[in-house]
């Protein structure tokens, strides 16, 4: 569906090399990145810690500059001040101007848009109320907890009303509710025809709101697309079970066809691989009067391709020591 | 204008900072306790009063110019606050210029309130106030932001601690360079000429330091004013453009 959208965010073979120590060894952070984010969309950028997702991100916002590669935002370069009135970038655990209240931290990035007076005014607070931060709009930033910098530092990238929103690692750090706050507001980003791009190595939050992702390892893509076409070649059919009051001799019957069992005092919690399987356990289950607590299948996940791609990577990485 | 939004977010956190306050105290502090030496000496003492409180003005103000002037950017970038002003279409000069003349703007009021407390002695005392004092506090603001300029400099390219130790050794220096002139006409061959590079290279803070003039009730003539003050503006310039040219080319990692 995506597909025919207008690419927003373009790089092209993006390598960054740092030097470390005192000799300057170097260090290759990301390595021949390619990829694009198009109109629209929610794009995840996933990978582990330290795979190269935040110097990627950094090198697309102008902080940092490639070793070699190209990107373009908005048909600009990289850093072109065109390309950075349409966006708004929320930084990894982001530290504010603590000596700011809420509303005077907003008004600051307000002024760097040249945005002035009333309209201004207005802004800030929609963008408060936004991000359920009203209630501490005179208070000092030194003073919000984690959550609620999280909170300001999201309405901070929205200052600009921008067409693009790039969050770094938006929910890492934060309790349940902030994490669902976060993947609303996203979707909100969404709805209202903003595309978003973020970073995250909880890939939970990313299989809920993201239509397309990017995998990131030790500074190379591994894998980018939609989320069903990724997960679609790894689609498994397991099917856990738990069940109550199964007599020792039933679960002798089953036990055979189970891939794992694990007994808990009266529960038993079994896992089948095919619907053949879970067919025959049903039958048993029925004939031994034993009680069904729970039936889910196990869908293919992004943790799964993850872990995949990670064991694939330690293995290359293995095989010319043996 | 950007440079003035971030200028006044600049003078605003000084404000809501500690250390702003504790040296502003003690430079009163200082000029205050004039009073009572004044008690210790015999004759002189306006000259004693001029003495204590414009080198108060002037140790207080470098002070801050180098205490506060090496955390500018410095702090933006060990907190990060700099990954989001960058990331807006604000140039990086535009960021440089915005903290130095933040800290110019704090230094600025800063003398405005210690000059009224060196007043409020002198009127006390009936010392009579001539026009070269207040040439004289005008040079050390001057001064302030050369010495600013370079702490702004030290601070593209090296850490907090260092930027301070470069920064105070220039301070230092910058007010002996007729003394490396001196010592330079002394020897020959190579000697001579890297005392020379240097003696024209570093500032001559010297040429800011009217305080003798104040104590003498001597003038300075206007042309020689301008002169001096088109000299700090034109150093500073310098630093500023080169801590520019360091900071465009710098990775925020």
């Amino acid at each position: 569906m995506e597909s025919t959208a207008e690419t927003i965010v373009e790089a092209k073979n993006l390598t960054k090399v740092f030097r470390v120590g005192f000799w300057g060894r170097r260090v290759t952070a990301v390595d021949g990145l390619s990829l694009d984010v198009r109109r629209g969309e929610v794009f995840g950028f996933l990978g582990p810690n330290g795979a190269g997702k935040t110097t990627t991100i950094k090198m697309l916002m102008g902080l940092i500059y490639p070793t070699s590669g190209t990107a373009s935002i908005f048909g600009y370069p990289i850093g072109a001040p065109q390309a950075r009135a349409k966006l708004g970038f929320l930084p990894e655990s982001p530290y504010f101007y603590d000596y700011l209240t809420g509303r005077e931290f907003l008004r600051f990035y307000g002024h760097l848009f040249n945005l002035r007076g009333t309209t201004l005014e207005q802004r800030v607070d929609e963008l408060l109320e936004t991000v359920g931060m009203s209630h501490a709009r005179d208070l000092q930033l030194r003073k919000f907890s984690k959550g609620m910098l999280q909170r300001v530092g999201i309405a901070q990238a929205l200052i600009n009303d921008p067409e693009l929103v790039v969050l770094d690692e938006p929910m890492s750090g934060l309790d349940p509710i902030g994490r669902k706050e976060v993947r609303d507001l996203i979707l909100r980003l969404k709805e209202s025809g903003k595309t978003v791009m973020f970073s995250s190595h909880i890939l939970h939050d990313a299989e809920m709101l993201c239509d397309r992702v990017a995998m990131i390892m030790k500074g190379r893509l591994v894998a980018c697309g939609h989320v069903s076409e990724l997960l679609a070649g790894s689609t498994t059919h397991e099917v856990e079970m738990v069940i109550d009051r199964l007599l020792p001799e039933a679960l002798e019957r089953i036990r055979p066809l189970a891939g794992k069992v694990v007994l808990q005092g009266e529960r038993v919690m079994v896992v089948l691989a095919s619907q053949q399987d879970v067919d025959q356990a049903l039958d048993v289950i029925r004939s031994a009067k034993a009680k069904l607590v729970a039936l889910t299948p196990h869908k293919a996940s992004l943790e799964d391709l993850f872990i995949r791609e990670a064991n694939v990577i330690q293995s290359a990485k293995e095989a010319p020591v043996s | 204008m950007k440079v003035l939004s971030i200028a006044l977010n600049t003078f605003r956190e000084n404000l809501r900072d500690k250390l702003l306050y504790n040296l502003l105290i003690f430079a009163l502090l200082m000029i205050g306790s004039s009073l009572l030496l004044m008690r210790l000496t015999l004759g002189e003492f306006h000259r004693l009063l001029l003495d204590i409180g414009l080198g108060s003005v002037n140790i207080f103000s470098v002070l801050i110019a180098i205490f506060v002037g090496i955390g500018l950017v410095s702090k933006e970038i060990d907190k990060k606050t700099i990954y989001t002003i960058v990331s807006k279409p604000v140039a990086r000069f535009e960021f440089l210029l915005g903290k130095f003349f933040g800290l110019t703007i704090t230094l600025l009021v800063n003398m405005i309130i210690m000059t009224a407390g060196l007043l409020a002695v002198l009127v006390a005392q009936s010392v009579p106030i001539e026009a070269v004092l207040f040439k004289a506090i005008g040079l050390i603001l001057l001064e302030c932001m050369v010495v600013t300029a370079v702490a702004l400099l030290c601070s593209t390219f090296t850490s907090a601690t260092l930027s301070a130790i470069f920064t105070l050794a220039i301070y230092v220096i910058g007010h002996l360079t007729a003394d490396l002139k001196t010592f330079g006409q002394k020897m020959d061959g190579l000697g001579r000429s890297v005392l020379e590079g240097m003696y024209y290279l570093l500032p001559n803070l010297e040429r800011f330091n009217l305080k003798g003039n104040v104590t003498h009730h001597i003038d300075v003539p206007l042309n020689e004013l301008v002169l001096i003050v088109a000299y700090g503006m034109a150093y500073a310039a310098f630093l500023l453009l080169l801590a520019s040219v360091i900071f465009q080319r710098r990775d925020f990692r």
